[in-house]
C-alpha cells in the first residue's frame, strides 16, 4: 500500500485529458520552469498524504460523470517523482474500469515509471520547447530525456497528446510549430497536439509564496495568434 | 365523439374521455436525430421581434413598467383586443389592450394592487377602489383568520413570502385541452360532473365542489367570449397546427388575465403541438420554416406577458418573472422518448428570437434521452444560459409521463394534480431563535416556546439539536396551519376558475412547503459538531455571534459527515410537517428553493455558527455557501445530489456557474462535457440544475454598464432572469457566487 503526497483534487477536470476527469495534482516537481503556473506544487515536502486505494475510492464517487471518454488524470507537480504511488493508483483504477491519463513533463524514465506507463491509457506530454537551448535556459534540464520518453511511448503505443504552452517572445514563432509538427509526425503514438496560451493568473501564487515569477514580464498571447498557430499545426 | 378536426389521428380512449396523455401517446412521433433540420427565423419574425425589442427598451427606460391600466379590473373579457402588429401576427391575444401595458388584479389583495401602482407612479382609480370596497379579497380573508403567532412569525421573517397578499399561482391548467377538445366538450364534461354531485349528500365538501364547478363552467363560457373578441370560435377542436397553438394560448391567456399568481406556468405543450405540425407537414400545408415561425410567434406572446408587482415582491422574486415554465423532453413510460422535432423548435426560439428568461424552458433529462437532443440542449446552455434541467428519471415514477413543472422545480401531473404554494421558512434563523430560547435578535421579538438562552461555554451538538428539534416541531405545526388558512381563503375569494376548469374535477392536491438557508444550517451544525464553537453574548445576554476554533467539513465538498446533516434536516422537516393535517387533504411536499430571496433571508438573519456574518446572503436554493467548495464542481454537485427527492418532492434547486474555459477547450468539447456532467449528476438521482456558462467579468461589466448588456440572461434559482432586472443587491450576490474555474 503506497502513500502519495497530494497537492489538491479537482473533481471537475474538463481540460486535462479527454472528457470529464477527476484530476489529482501531486506534490513535488524537480523542474523549475519559468512559465510554471503551479509553483505551490514544487516542494515535495508539502501537500497531504493519501493512500492510493483511498484516492481510488474518492475517484469512484465521480464515475457517473465520466461518460465515454472521461476518467482520472494525474497531474502536478510532476507525477513521475511518485511513480510507485501513481502506478498503484492507475492499476487500481484499471481494475475498476476507469480510464487513466498522465500529465507529465516526461523527464524521467526509470523502471517504476515504465511500470506506471503500463497502466496509463493516455499521456499528456508537456513538451515545453523544441530545442536543447531553451530547455537548458528556461527549464533547467536537457531536452533529450523528453525525446527518449516520447520514443518509449511510441514503442509501447501509448496514446499521447503533445501539449505546449505558447509564450510570446519565447516560443510563439512558426519555426517552433513546424518542429512540433515534425515531432508529432515522427511518433505515431501522438494523435493530438494542443497549444495552450500562456496565462499569468498564477502571479498571485508567486506573490503568496514570496518568490518572483520568472516570466511575469512576458505578455499573454492574443486569441488571434493562438488561432494562427493552431492553424499552422494542421499543415 | 369524432369530428373532422381529428382526421388523420389515431383513435384511442382520448376520444371518449378527456385524456390528452392518451392522445399524445397514440399520435406522437419520437425524434432521435440531431438539430440539423431546424430552420432559422423568417423575415416576418425578425421584424416582429424588432418591434418587441423596442418595446422592451421603452419599458426599461420607463423604470421597468411601460404602462398600467388603473381603470379596469383584469379579467378574461375586460379589455379590448390588443396587438403588436395585427396584420402580421400569427398567434394573437394580449393580457390588456396594448403590449406590455399591465393590468391590475386586486382579487389577491387591494393593498398590494395599490402599492404596485404607486411604486411606478400610478394611482388606482376611484372606480376600482369603490368596486373593491364592497368585496372581500383573499388578503382580507387571510388576515381575518390569522392568529397573533402567525402574524408574529411573518413579521420576524421566520416564515416569509407567503401568498397571502397576492395570487398563489403554481397551478397549471391543462391548456392543451382547449385545442384538442374545443371548449364546448369541456363544458359538457363539467356539467356532467356537476350533475353527478347531486347523487350524494350536500355536505360542506360537496357544496363547495358544486359552486366551484359552476364557476368553472361560467369561465369556460367567458373563455369562448374572449377568443371571440379576437375573431375566433374556439367552441370546437383546433383543426390545424396554427389553431392548436392559438387555442392552447387562449387557454393560457385566460389564466393570466384572471390570476396574477407568482408562477403562472405553461405546462408541456411542445410535443402536443408536434402532432398537429407533423400532420400539417405530411399534408403539405406547412413547411419546417412555417412550423418554426408558428412557435416563434407563440413564444413572442409568452415573452411579453407581465404582471404588476410591488418592489417588496421583487425583493423576493427578482427580475419580474412570470415562470412561464414549459417542460421539454423526457421519456415515456413505454420507453419511447417524448422528444419530438418540436422539442427542438421550442429550444431553437432561443436562437431565432435571442436568449431570454421567459418562457422558463425546462428540459426533463433522462439518461435515456437521444444523444442528438442531449447535445442540442447542452449547446443551447453553453450559448444562451437560458435553460434548466430536471431529472425525469426521479420524477416519472411519481408523476407519470405527462407531468409538467410549475414555477421552478414543482412537478405535477397535468390536469390531475394542483398545488397549494407555500413559500418557505428560514431554517437558519430558526436555529438562532432556538439557541436564544425563543428570542429573535434581528427583530427583537419573542417568538415560539420560551426558555432560557442556551447556557454553554462551548456549544454541544446534541444539546443544540435537542433544542432545535423543539423549535422545528413548533414551526412546522404553525407553518401548516398558516398554509391551511391561506388556501382556504384563496379558494373562497380568489378561486382559479379557468385553470381549475382545465383540470379533472377530482384533482390530487399538493401542499408545497419550503426551506431556506439549508447550507447555512448544515455548515453551522457541522461547525458545532466538528470544531469548537463559542457563543458571544450581547449586553442583554442573547447570543449574537460565534467564535470558531478548528476546521470543520463544509457542505459542497462531497463530505458525508456534513452532507448527511443537510439530508437529515430536510427529512426531519418534512416528517414534522406531515404531522399536522392539511386543508383539503393535500399531500405535504417540501422544496429547497429560494428564488432570489436568499438575499432577503440573509438580511434578516443574524451571524450564524458557520462564520457567515449577520445580514450576509444565503446561498440560493440547495447550493453550498459561496466559495466554500474546495474540491471543484463535481464534489459540489455530489453534495447536493445526496438530498433525497422523496423528502423534497417539491424540488431541490441547484444553480451551477462555470466559466467556458473550465468546461472545455472548444465548443464541441464544452457541449460533450456538459452532457457528461448532466448525465452523471442525474444518475446520482439529483433533481435539478441551472446551468450558466459564463465569465464573472461579463457580469461585473453588466453591473457597471447595464445598457451595454440589455439581453444578458442568467439562471438564478429555478428560473432565468434578465441580469439588468435584478436589484443591485441581488446582482452583487450573483457576482459573488462560486464560479467553477479552470486551475
Amino acid at each position: 500500500m503506497s502513500v502519495g503526497r497530494i497537492h489538491s483534487i479537482q473533481s471537475l477536470g474538463a481540460v486535462d485529458g479527454p472528457g470529464v476527469r477527476f484530476v489529482v495534482f501531486l506534490q513535488g516537481c524537480p523542474l523549475r520552469c519559468h512559465c510554471c503556473h503551479n509553483p505551490d506544487t514544487w516542494e515535495l515536502a508539502g501537500g497531504q498524504e493519501q493512500e492510493a486505494a483511498a484516492l481510488v475510492k474518492k475517484a469512484l464517487r465521480y464515475r457517473e460523470y465520466f461518460g465515454r471518454d472521461g476518467g482520472v488524470t494525474l497531474s502536478g507537480g510532476e507525477p513521475l517523482l511518485q511513480a510507485e504511488f501513481c502506478e498503484e493508483f492507475f492499476r487500481l483504477c484499471h481494475q475498476e474500469g476507469l480510464s487513466t491519463c498522465l500529465d507529465t513533463s516526461g523527464i524521467l524514465l526509470t523502471d517504476p515509471v515504465k511500470a506506471l506507463l503500463s497502466h496509463t491509457d493516455r499521456v499528456l506530454l508537456d513538451i515545453k520547447y523544441t530545442g536543447e537551448e531553451l530547455y537548458r535556459k528556461y527549464v533547467g534540464c536537457s531536452y533529450q530525456p523528453v525525446l527518449d520518453f516520447l520514443d518509449y511511448l511510441d514503442e509501447q503505443s501509448i496514446k499521447t497528446t503533445l501539449r505546449q504552452v505558447i509564450i510570446p517572445t519565447v516560443n510563439d514563432e512558426e519555426e517552433n510549430i513546424r518542429r512540433l509538427r515534425e515531432i508529432a509526425r515522427a511518433h505515431p503514438c501522438v494523435d493530438k497536439v494542443e497549444l495552450l496560451p500562456f496565462r499569468k493568473v498564477c502571479q498571485v501564487k508567486y506573490d503568496e509564496l514570496g518568490i518572483s515569477f520568472p516570466f511575469g514580464d512576458k505578455p499573454e498571447p492574443t486569441a488571434e495568434r493562438m488561432a494562427q498557430l493552431k492553424q499552422m499545426l494542421k499543415y | 365523439m369524432n369530428v373532422a378536426q381529428w382526421n388523420g389521428f389515431r383513435e384511442g380512449v382520448w376520444q371518449e374521455e378527456i385524456n390528452v396523455r392518451d392522445f399524445i401517446q397514440q399520435n406522437y412521433k419520437e425524434y432521435t436525430g440531431d438539430a440539423d433540420f431546424l430552420a432559422g427565423a423568417t423575415a416576418r419574425t425578425d421584424k416582429m421581434m424588432n418591434k418587441v425589442q423596442n418595446l422592451f427598451r421603452k419599458e426599461r427606460l420607463n423604470g421597468g413598467v411601460l404602462d398600467v391600466d388603473v381603470e379596469t379590473v383584469s379579467s378574461l373579457t375586460s379589455y379590448a383586443p390588443g396587438y403588436i402588429d395585427k396584420e402580421h401576427e400569427l398567434i394573437v391575444g394580449m393580457q390588456t389592450d396594448q403590449p406590455l401595458k399591465r393590468g391590475v388584479n386586486p382579487f389577491g389583495g387591494m393593498r398590494m394592487a395599490r402599492q404596485a401602482c404607486a411604486a411606478y407612479g400610478y394611482r388606482l382609480s376611484d372606480k376600482m377602489e369603490t368596486e373593491f370596497h364592497y368585496r372581500t379579497t383573499h388578503n382580507d380573508g387571510v388576515f381575518r383568520v390569522y392568529t397573533d403567532e402567525m402574524r408574529a412569525a411573518r413579521k420576524c421573517h421566520v416564515i416569509t413570502g407567503l401568498p397571502d397578499a397576492y395570487g398563489r399561482g403554481r397551478i397549471i391548467g391543462d391548456y392543451r385541452r382547449v385545442a384538442l377538445y374545443g371548449v364546448n366538450r369541456l363544458i359538457e364534461q363539467k356539467k356532467e360532473d356537476k350533475r353527478r354531485l347531486a347523487d350524494g349528500a350536500f355536505n360542506y365538501e360537496v357544496t363547495r365542489a358544486a359552486e366551484e364547478l359552476y364557476q368553472q363552467i361560467s369561465f369556460l363560457e367567458k373563455l369562448k367570449e374572449m377568443a371571440q373578441l379576437y375573431g375566433y370560435d374556439i367552441s370546437m377542436p383546433a383543426a390545424d397546427a396554427r389553431e392548436a397553438i392559438q387555442w392552447t394560448y387562449f387557454g393560457y391567456l385566460a389564466a393570466i388575465k384572471e390570476q396574477n399568481g407568482a408562477a403562472m406556468s405553461l405546462g408541456r405543450v411542445s410535443t402536443f403541438f408536434d402532432i398537429y405540425i407533423e400532420r400539417d407537414i405530411e399534408m403539405g400545408v406547412l413547411t419546417e420554416e412555417g412550423a418554426q415561425e408558428l412557435m416563434d410567434d407563440f413564444v413572442i406572446k409568452l415573452r411579453i406577458a407581465r404582471h404588476l408587482r410591488t418592489p417588496e415582491y421583487n425583493e423576493l422574486f427578482g427580475g419580474d418573472p412570470m415562470w412561464i415554465t414549459e417542460a421539454v423532453g423526457g421519456m415515456g413510460k413505454d420507453g419511447r422518448t417524448l422528444v419530438t422535432k418540436n422539442s427542438f423548435r421550442m429550444l431553437n426560439t432561443l436562437y431565432t428570437l435571442g436568449s431570454s428568461p421567459e418562457p422558463n424552458l425546462t428540459v426533463l433529462w433522462s439518461n435515456a434521452l437521444p444523444e442528438g437532443f442531449k447535445k442540442f440542449c447542452a449547446k443551447v446552455s453553453v450559448d444562451t444560459d437560458s435553460i434548466q434541467y430536471e431529472n425525469d428519471d426521479v420524477m416519472r415514477p411519481l408523476h407519470g409521463d405527462d407531468y409538467a413543472i410549475a414555477c421552478c422545480v414543482s412537478a405535477m401531473e397535468l390536469g390531475k394534480q394542483m398545488q397549494f404554494f407555500g413559500a418557505r421558512c428560514n431554517l437558519a434563523k430558526l436555529l438562532l431563535i432556538a439557541i436564544n430560547g425563543g428570542y429573535d435578535t434581528t427583530s427583537g421579538m419573542h417568538i415560539g416556546p420560551q426558555m432560557p438562552v442556551l447556557d454553554a461555554e462551548v456549544l454541544d451538538y446534541d444539546t443544540v439539536m435537542e433544542r432545535y428539534d423543539i423549535y422545528i416541531q413548533w414551526l412546522s405545526r404553525l407553518y401548516v396551519n398558516t398554509m391551511n388558512i391561506i388556501h382556504y381563503t384563496h379558494d373562497k375569494y380568489a378561486y382559479e376558475k379557468i385553470q381549475m376548469a382545465l383540470h379533472d374535477t377530482n384533482v390530487e392536491r399538493l401542499m408545497a412547503f419550503g426551506v431556506a438557508g439549508l447550507s447555512v444550517v448544515a455548515d453551522s451544525l457541522s461547525a458545532i459538531k466538528f470544531a469548537k464553537v463559542t457563543p458571544v453574548k450581547d449586553k442583554l445576554g442573547y447570543i449574537v455571534d460565534f467564535e470558531r476554533d478548528g476546521d470543520f467539513p463544509k457542505y459542497g465538498n462531497d463530505d458525508d459527515r456534513v452532507d448527511e446533516i443537510a439530508r437529515e434536516m430536510t427529512h426531519k422537516v418534512i416528517t414534522e410537517l406531515r404531522k399536522t393535517p392539511t386543508y383539503r387533504k393535500a399531500i405535504h411536499t417540501l422544496s429547497v428553493l429560494t428564488i432570489t430571496s436568499n438575499v432577503m433571508y440573509g438580511k434578516h438573519t443574524g451571524a450564524t455558527p458557520d462564520g457567515r456574518p449577520a445580514g450576509a446572503p444565503f446561498a440560493p436554493g440547495a447550493n453550498p455557501m459561496h466559495n466554500r467548495e474546495e474540491n471543484g464542481a463535481l464534489a459540489s454537485l455530489n453534495s447536493v445530489a445526496k438530498l433525497q427527492y422523496e423528502d423534497c418532492r417539491d424540488g431541490i434547486s441547484n444553480t451551477f456557474s462555470i466559466t467556458p474555459d473550465a468546461l472545455g477547450k472548444s465548443e464541441e468539447e464544452r457541449v460533450d462535457n456538459l452532457v457528461s456532467i448532466l448525465d452523471g449528476y442525474f444518475a446520482k438521482k439529483a433533481h435539478h440544475i441551472n446551468v450558466n456558462v459564463l465569465n464573472r467579468d461579463t457580469l461585473i461589466q453588466a453591473y457597471k454598464d447595464p445598457e451595454a448588456f440589455p439581453n444578458l440572461t442568467i439562471r438564478v434559482s429555478g428560473y432565468a432572469v434578465n441580469f439588468n432586472k435584478l436589484s443591485r443587491e441581488q446582482q452583487r450576490e450573483v457576482i459573488s457566487r462560486t464560479f467553477h474555474e479552470a486551475v
